[in-house]
């Protein structure tokens, strides 16, 4: 039996969480033994009887203590340094990679893949490609956690983490939830399986989704009556859709915020949030009327259009 | 090294605080601060119990990985349970309120704190907030964890989360009562010439943990009101769907709850510095940088919440400025080990049962600050966070620190309260106990931690078997050594021969008064003329003579 299975390094920065730490842990161990050390060495020279020579002068503090304040001091920024740039580029997701869309429900981990696959508590991933994580909660905060792949991150209700990893060997790693979400919270396990290209491929053609994320988002787009206001034939002053994705938004505040998915999702679902300049607060919230998947598969659609032309002159018929 | 002695003369003249008055009444509505103290002794005392018997259970289910003793329901109810009670009802009030009530106007030379009255309505005010804690329990209790993470507290959970956090509400205005108390009273009621940097160091560590008292406990008071209103009045502070924020609770939350991590610690280093100068026989090395390390710690403190949220979606930029703030908080601590290991440096070393509690209490708090370094480091935060080396790290602080140190110091005044002495070698054998069971027990959380087990699972995949087999059995061990104190200082109380008035030869006012004091606690308020830990004033052949003379 393996007593202390450590976990298999496998995405591309594994190796360094664990480089990081072994240092980390090698120069604590080195601090720890001095200090035992000297604590070991006093207390059987200096014990009560022993023949060791005390003076009864006593150095002067300031000095010392200086010393053993500022040497940490600078061992710590020199640790800071490594491991916050760790964290800056594991939590900043590169410009293009496989989008992953995932959402948290007690106690179960949902997958949504931009060619329409869906999968619960498995995710299948390509090895050696940029994997995107797209990560919200549709009920509780979970923390969605790959030990194998030393990343984790919070899935928080009403907003969107990003991340991501690369899968550098295949095999299947558990997915943990790690942040508590009620009853069942340790039972909310999943598997990730990294695949060599080509069985990936494999799984893919499998699958048939009927349609992929776009077309689903298009489809739900007119089916809910998005269009009725938002498609630029609408008759309605809202806000036009296309090539919104990613540009600068003028709020009615006089803010100006970028239209991330994270305000494509709020103005769906709390429409009063962030009114967007010279339009009415007139549009109907959907909160309650559509699932966390059917509102990722809308942002998808609208991330669609970021190329699309503004058809502007229909626009300027319209009353 | 104790000895026994007759009654001294001057006991005679006034009864001690224990002979005066038995009635139950007497004890109740006492304004003695030492009685208050033993009030809250017995208290949290019962208190350590029920969460530990709770810990007991956890350790029981996580024997195997599947199911077999406790369902999920009542584990989870198990985990909330033992963090409630340890965390504000054992840690937060163990050593301010025990110790601090106690020895807080003995060390300064005061008759009692400057509001009895209040102090004594701070145990009532306690005991009303864990009845309705227990009362939740018995209900059938509440499966939040202790932190009360929304929106899973504020609107999914079907526990008596009102009654819970009621419960800890209402402790709060106790924490905060005692913490006034104690800040007015360092400041108005010190012995003559009893200057600020004369003050024992445990007095200082009580002063910054008051600070942090009065000044962090009312935020966990309105935390936890917004709880309570979104849960029976509605009202959307946290649920995302109507525009509430999840995360506001965990910014509330941990702006409370780190600095209260320093309550619990810092009157834990303030006995360490009392134990360590005695029986080292030695003056602490830089008394004044130990002195403002407690302060800067208390300063510190309230900076580096965040750290409890690396992954839950705060931008990185405030993961940095937190992070770095969780390195710097950690220098204090870290002048205080130092200093304690330099002040053993040329020291006349006596292996009595403090001590060994502290040598214990320093290791375990090193391993424990290093291992918070490990956390401080972001990238590495991302693996381990909500993982067992978290429940590993805090332990090591909580337990291997804190714990050890209120049972060095029930043993450092043990004679001092109760004017009896417990019997040595019992108590050594249980402080080594206590240590070797504390390591089998969190030692392996550490590993289950890297290896990537998260916390608050009652079951796990197979690999991470063996580990928490190991654990189990180190929690036994644990347990064994928790209940040797109980029973012979239990018997020392009975048939333990009388204790002098200053057993340890050690420095501080409370030792100059009789074993156990008199009801106000001095015949004469004494006057202070020397530096706290004035060891080779207290040892010097001089002193032993002029002793003899006065005799």
């Amino acid at each position: 039996m393996n007593w202390l299975p450590f976990p298999p390094e496998a995405s591309s920065y594994s190796g360094r969480v664990d480089t990081i730490f072994f240092s980390l842990l090698a120069l604590c161990f080195v601090v720890a033994l001095g200090v035992f050390g000297l604590i070991l060495f006093f207390c059987v020279r200096y014990r009560e009887g022993s023949s060791a020579p005390r003076s009864a002068k006593r150095p002067h503090s300031a000095p010392i203590e200086v010393t053993w304040m500022v040497i940490p001091m600078i061992i710590f920024l020199v640790v800071f340094v490594f491991a916050g740039k760790e964290y800056a580029y594991m939590y900043s997701p590169p410009s293009t990679g496989t989008e992953i869309d995932v959402v948290g429900k007690q106690w179960m981990w949902k997958m949504l893949h931009a060619d329409g696959q869906r999968e619960i508590d498995q995710l299948h991933i390509p090895i050696n490609q940029d994997i995107i994580i797209t990560l919200t909660s549709e009920d509780v905060i979970h923390s969605f956690y790959i030990p194998a792949f030393r990343i984790k991150h919070d899935a928080v209700p009403g907003s969107y983490s990003r991340f991501w990893f690369r899968a550098v060997k295949a095999g299947t790693y558990h997915i943990f939830c790690a942040q508590y979400c009620g009853m069942n919270h340790s039972q909310m396990i999943g598997e990730v399986v990294a695949m060599a290209p080509n069985d990936y491929a494999k799984w893919e053609e499998q699958g048939h989704p009927a349609s992929d994320m776009v077309q689903s988002g298009e489809t739900l787009f007119h089916q809910v009556g998005c269009s009725g206001c938002h498609a630029p034939t609408a008759t309605i002053h809202a806000p036009l859709l296309e090539g919104l994705y990613g540009k600068p938004v003028a709020l009615q505040d006089g803010t100006i915020v970028t239209a991330d998915r994270q305000y494509l999702r709020d103005s769906i679902l709390l429409p009063n949030k962030q009114i967007a300049a010279g339009f009415a607060p007139v549009m109907p919230t959907y909160q309650g009327q559509l699932t966390e998947e059917q509102v990722n598969e809308l942002v998808a659609y609208i991330i669609s259009m970021r190329n699309a032309q503004t058809p502007v002159e229909q626009r300027n018929t319209a009353p | 090294m104790i000895t026994s002695a007759p009654p001294s003369p001057r006991e005679r003249l006034q009864p001690s605080y224990l002979s005066d008055g038995t009635t139950l009444g007497s004890w109740l509505f006492t304004r003695d601060h030492k009685r208050i103290a033993l009030l809250y002794l017995f208290s949290i005392t019962t208190f350590f119990l029920v969460g530990g018997t709770a810990a007991i259970l956890m350790r029981l289910e996580l024997l195997s990985p599947t199911p077999y003793l406790v369902t999920s329901e009542t584990y989870n109810r198990l985990f909330t349970l033992h963090g409630v009670i340890m965390v504000w009802f054992f840690l937060i009030p163990a050593i301010p309120n025990v110790f601090g009530n106690f020895l807080l106007p003995l060390m300064i030379g005061a008759r009692d704190l400057a509001f009895p009255r209040l102090n004594l309505a701070s145990w009532y005010i306690f005991m009303a907030g864990a009845a309705l804690v227990l009362y939740s329990i018995l209900e059938g209790g509440a499966d939040t964890g202790w932190t009360f993470y929304t929106p899973y507290s504020s609107t999914y959970s079907n526990g008596y989360v009102v009654a819970m956090a009621s419960g800890i509400f209402i402790a709060g205005f106790s924490t905060i009562i005692t913490g006034l108390n104690f800040i007015v009273t360092i400041h108005t009621m010190r012995a003559p010439g009893l200057r600020w940097f004369r003050l024992p160091l445990f007095v200082w560590s009580l002063y910054s943990t008051s600070i942090i008292m009065v000044l962090a406990t009312p935020v966990l008071a309105i935390t936890l009101l917004l709880i309570c209103l979104e849960r029976l009045g509605g009202i959307p502070i946290f649920n995302p769907n109507f525009g509430g924020d999840p995360l506001l609770f965990q910014h509330l939350f941990w702006f409370y709850s780190h600095p209260a991590v320093y309550i619990m610690i810092l009157p834990g280093m303030g006995v360490v510095s009392e134990i360590v100068t005695c029986f080292s026989r030695r003056r602490i090395f830089g008394y004044t940088f130990v002195a403002y390390s407690s302060l800067a710690i208390a300063f510190l403190g309230f900076l580096v919440w965040g750290h409890h949220m690396f992954v839950s979606g705060q931008s990185i930029y405030s993961g940095m400025i937190f992070s770095l703030l969780s390195f710097l908080v950690s220098i204090p601590s870290a002048v205080k080990v130092f200093n304690w290991t330099a002040t053993f440096y040329q020291g006349r070393i006596r292996f009595d049962t403090p001590l060994l509690y502290i040598l214990g209490f320093i290791g375990l708090f090193t391993i424990g600050g290093l291992t918070g370094l490990v956390l401080a480091s972001l990238a590495l935060d991302i693996h381990l966070h909500d993982t067992y080396f978290v429940i590993a790290h805090f332990h090591y602080i909580m337990v291997g620190g804190m714990v050890m140190a209120y049972f060095a110091a029930l043993h450092f005044w043990w004679p001092k309260i109760t004017g009896k002495i417990y019997p040595e070698w019992p108590a050594r054998i249980a402080a080594v106990t206590i240590f070797i069971g504390f390591n089998l027990t969190f030692f392996p959380q550490f590993l289950l931690g890297y290896m990537g087990m998260p916390r608050r699972y009652p079951y796990y995949p197979p690999e991470f078997h063996f580990l928490n087999v190991c654990s189990t059995c180190g929690a036994a061990v644990l347990g064994l050594g928790y209940l040797l104190p109980a029973l012979y200082l239990t018997y020392s109380l009975f048939f333990g021969p009388k204790a002098s008035d200053n057993p340890w030869r050690a420095t501080g006012l409370e030792w100059q008064t009789t074993s156990p004091p008199p009801t106000r606690n001095f015949l004469e308020i004494p006057v202070v003329t020397r530096e706290a830990y004035d060891y080779d004033y207290i040892d010097s052949p001089l002193l032993a003579d002029k002793e003899a003379h006065d005799d």
